[in-house]
């Protein structure tokens, strides 16, 4: 029981998606998982960290801006830097990049409304702890729900992101073609999650929780767990 | 000293002044008249609805909790049960559009999870005014963004609901919101305050001056421009603290700490405590004075009656308090002792140390006013000569038009502004017939879905409302589910009126009847009168949420065609009938009756042998024929499941009434060619009329009648264009004040 790799899901007050991930990471990846309150700084040994979506304070300033200050950070900030796996995902991306663990920002959605829908993504590096399981240029079908996801960054950070294969994920149509209609945001250059440069730590707009099994007709999200997992088994 | 014209203010007629003066013995002070206004508001009262509400059926094996709670309770099996409710904020909605329909979902999930469960869903039941009325873009963006706005952030997802446009709503939208949440059957609370000597605590937001006598106005018509004078008594709402609240009740309820809880909603912390109290024959003893308030000199009276969002009135065990004030503390919500129960049968309510009311708790529910008011039978709206209408030359032009028509037209923009995903349990997203949400850890899933077609309801609100019982009913079987339980939320004008009271009578009776013969009973429900504005009423609109069981969630069904090759069937008849039809209203510009028949037996037999199909895995797809007739649901099957069909119907009827008709009991299938046995048998069986009318095939949607000619043949790419992108369009182009 305790060989298998332990996910640590962090709750902010107002996370909503902390009970999809759980979910995924016991029920559907077979790993055990623990939650961990915003206010404790213990990560309870666990090998990965998940950031899962909502509004960790409301939100009403700026997405994620608050919840960097909780004292959890600290600790997610020192197991990145020592390369344990952190994937953020939509607001957990968010507070990724408030945090400054991820480069750059996501601004209101180009059509200024919350959008909930399924979106096609291509697979931009499947060398990152969390899509070892893609192979590149796979084209993945994945829910989005977010009011800020328009990523933007300064001209040097895209430069070094697309370099350095920092880009993780792109929007695009079901043929893999990256257009401005396959952009639900309006994120620049269509992108969808990055990565940091050791590629231990995630962060994207689109929920893998919402698709991670047969009954809700979509089961290609499991794999960034299940990557994640594998990466860990093997050591 | 009292004096008429504050009687008059606090909405309460003379009569009722003196039965306050018989209860009392005495005359009331101004804060006793004020929790007299708000209690016997016909929004807390329910006092001209009681009456005719008792004949709903309220029984059934299954039925756990029914009305008079926050919420219906219904039994699901395996130590499970859903907690569902819908309600009205119209005339809020009306007022601030986006703060209105929010804190209508607030105040909704607050009903649910008071009773100990979790919040699975919501929908919304929205019904607009012509789209080029003044303000009404403004009111459906509004309104949109408000549902979002709550529903997104405490991250409970909005999976269904209805929306349509008639000009009866012009100036007086509604907003109707349902909730439904799961709960162990073993650890579900209720609003009861007992045990002498336990300790009241108010938890969550501060108390503010917002929405004071909100109850009562939303038992006042609106006269002239009111609308803006009446902003200050909207509340405000914070969805971030309805989370935490939510979070920490649900934390509480799995330790034994909680005697009983219940949501400040309408009428504030008067109403809660004095049903607390009424509910459990006990007394409360309240200090006002330790209730966290927003801003200096707020007066006894404000603080009583104030709706401010977010709070709960709880009663904990003595002896658990302070594990009750942890689990708040860990949630950053104020929690604060404010009182006691005892058992004086008396509410008393202190303030800086003196008695400022002092009133017996169970005279303010029990002798209510319950008024039953003059009532005329309801007019009933019959055909305009629509009979002797020629036929359209172009049949395929007509179901363009229809398919474009705001209220046929698919409506992405409204629900992908709603997180309708967050949960992982919704397995039928918005658009299909009912939504499906799973119930993890067991093989089922829960069907869920609102109802009710205003244009039938103006033209005969019995039929009206049966109809919508039977139609909720067939779009949960469609899903292969079978429904167990009703909510009603009842918009009506006036109540003052006899016309309106005869409306009321008729639609509640249609209701029963319905729910009689289908044998749904009603575990929950809202009524709001007043709807109307400046003597101008609403059409009946007694709306209808329904849940549904599907005991294995493999064996849904879902509207789509599947697979090349499916033989089309038609279960139940058709007739010739069109009145109160979109086909009139788009095509002539004509608004007549009469409304379809309904045959409630025959829709007993439809829903069984739905449900009995889908179990047995006979169905590749199911799908209720409603708004638009039988060629919008061929049109929906094949658009959604991007597949053409070639459909022949032998039929004498006028070809109009056969495709637009929008007669009840039917249900377009599709199966596999070597399951039309089985079909047929069970049809049979279950005395459903059926018969194959076509095949799955093709990219292009042909409708042939007698004599085999073609009446429609369409493009189904171009159907869909048309059908998808043309709500969003009529939104654009709407004024925008």
């Amino acid at each position: 029981m305790s060989d298998k790799p332990l996910f640590a899901i962090i709750v902010f007050p107002g996370s909503n998606c902390d009970q999809d991930c759980y979910h995924v990471a016991t029920e559907l990846v077979g790993c055990r998982a623990e939650y961990v309150w915003h206010r404790d700084t213990d990560l309870k040994d666990a090998d990965v960290v998940i950031l899962p979506g909502g509004f960790a304070y409301g939100d009403y300033l700026r997405a994620g801006a608050l919840a960097r200050f909780s004292p959890v950070m600290e600790s997610i900030t020192r197991f990145a830097m020592d390369g344990g796996p952190v994937l953020g995902i939509c607001n957990g991306f968010q507070v990724l990049l408030e945090a400054g663990l991820l480069p750059g920002a996501v601004r209101v959605n180009r059509g200024l409304r919350y959008v909930c829908k399924d979106v096609h993504m291509r697979v931009e590096n499947s060398s990152t702890v969390f899509t070892r399981l893609y192979e590149p240029g796979d084209v993945v079908r994945m829910p989005v729900g977010h009011m800020e996801g328009n990523y933007t960054a300064p001209p040097e950070t895209l430069t070094e992101l697309e370099y350095q294969g920092g880009i993780v994920f792109r929007y695009c149509d079901a043929e893999g073609r990256v257009t401005d209609s396959a952009n639900p945001n309006g994120a620049t250059a269509g992108i969808a999650g990055i990565s940091n440069r050791g590629g231990n730590v995630v962060g994207l707009m689109p929920h893998p929780d919402r698709c991670a099994e047969g009954v809700l007709g979509n089961e290609v999200g499991r794999r960034m767990f299940e990557s994640a997992a594998m990466a860990l088994a093997g050591r | 000293m009292i004096s008429a014209e504050l009687i008059a203010d606090h909405n309460l007629s003379e009569e009722e002044y003196s039965r306050i003066l018989e209860i009392l013995g005495r005359e009331p002070n101004l804060v006793e008249l004020g929790v007299f206004s708000a209690m016997w508001s016909e929004h807390c009262s329910y006092k001209s609805s009681r009456l005719h509400l008792r004949n709903l059926p309220t029984q059934g094996p299954r039925v756990i909790q029914g009305p008079g709670e926050n919420a219906g309770i219904v039994d699901i099996g395996d130590g499970l049960a859903v907690a569902f409710k819908m309600e009205s904020h119209n005339h809020p909605s009306y007022i601030e559009p986006y703060q209105g329909a929010a804190t209508g979902v607030g105040g909704i999930l607050r009903d649910v999870f008071t009773m100990g469960a979790r919040p699975i869903g919501s929908l919304d039941s929205l019904r607009f005014g012509r789209l080029d009325a003044p303000r009404m873009r403004h009111l459906v963006d509004g309104v949109v963004r408000g549902i979002a706005g709550y529903g997104n952030c405490i991250g409970i997802p909005t999976v269904g609901g209805e929306t349509t446009f008639h000009p009866g709503y012009d100036s007086n939208i509604l907003v109707n919101v349902m909730n439904v949440g799961l709960v162990e059957k073993d650890r579900i609370f209720r609003g009861r305050a007992e045990g002498t000597g336990n300790p009241v605590v108010y938890a969550g937001s501060k108390t503010g001056r917002d929405g004071i006598h909100g109850a009562t106005m939303a038992s006042e018509e609106f006269v002239g421009d009111q609308t803006r004078q009446k902003r200050p008594t909207v509340q405000v709402g914070d969805p971030f603290t309805e989370k935490l609240l939510m979070e920490a009740c649900l934390e509480l309820f799995r330790t034994d700490a909680v005697v009983g809880i219940q949501d400040m909603g309408a009428a504030g912390l008067t109403s809660s405590s004095f049903e607390m109290a009424g509910r459990a024959g006990s007394g409360l003893e309240i200090d006002l004075s330790k209730v966290p308030v927003r801003e200096t000199g707020m007066t006894p009276y404000e603080i009583l009656l104030s709706e401010s969002q977010e709070r709960m009135l709880l009663v904990a065990r003595r002896d658990r308090l302070e594990s009750v004030m942890e689990v708040f503390a860990k949630w950053d919500l104020a929690a604060v002792e404010i009182g006691r129960v005892t058992d004086s049968g008396r509410v008393v309510f202190f303030f800086e140390g003196r008695i400022v009311a002092d009133l017996p708790a169970a005279p303010l529910s029990d002798r209510a006013p319950l008024y039953d008011r003059p009532r005329v039978p309801p007019r009933t709206i019959g055909s305009m000569g629509w009979e002797r209408l020629p036929e359209p030359d172009d049949y395929g032009g007509c179901l363009r038009a229809i398919l474009a028509s705001p209220n046929v037209a698919e409506k992405s923009w409204i629900w992908t502004q709603y997180d309708h995903m967050v949960g992982t349990n919704t397995v039928e997203r918005p658009g299909g017939d009912a939504a499906l949400l799973r119930i993890k850890g067991s093989r089922k899933a829960i069907a869920v879905k609102s109802d009710v077609n205003p244009w039938f309801c103006a033209c005969d609100p019995y039929r009206g409302a049966a109809i919508a019982v039977a139609e909720a009913a067939r779009s949960i079987a469609a899903t292969g589910a079978r429904p167990l339980g009703v909510t009603d939320c009842l918009n009506f004008g006036s109540p003052e009126r006899p016309e309106i009271m005869g409306q009321f009578e008729a639609a509640v009776r249609g209701l029963s009847d319905a729910c009689r013969v289908l044998s749904i009973p009603v575990v929950s429900g809202n009524v709001s009168f007043y709807n109307e504005t400046d003597g101008r009423p609403i059409p009946p609109t007694p709306t209808v949420g329904m849940v549904g069981l599907i005991d294995d969630v493999s064996r849904r069904v879902s509207v789509p065609f599947r697979s090349e090759g499916d033989v089309v069937g038609l279960l139940g008849s058709n007739r010739d009938e069109l009145g109160a039809s979109e086909f009139l209203r788009r095509i002539h510009g004509r608004d007549e009756g009469p409304c379809p028949e309904v045959d409630l037996d025959a829709e007993r037999r439809l829903v069984e042998l739905l449900a009995r199909l889908a179990s047995k895995g006979l169905l590749s797809s199911a799908h209720d024929v409603s708004d638009g007739g039988l060629a919008v649901a061929l049109a929906e099957c094949a658009m959604k499941g991007t597949a053409g069909a070639e459909i022949s119907l032998e039929e004498t009827i006028r070809p109009s009434a056969l495709l637009f008709g929008e007669t009840t009991g039917r249900v377009v299938i599709t199966f596999a060619a070597g399951d039309e046995g089985a079909i047929r048998e069970a049809s049979a069986a279950e005395q459903v009329p059926f018969r194959a009318v076509g095949t799955v095939r093709g990219t292009r949607l042909s409708i042939r009648v007698s004599g085999g000619r073609l009446l429609v043949d369409e493009d189904v790419a171009s159907l869909q264009e048309i059908w998808t992108t043309s709500f969003e369009s009529a939104i654009a182009a709407a004024d925008v004040l």
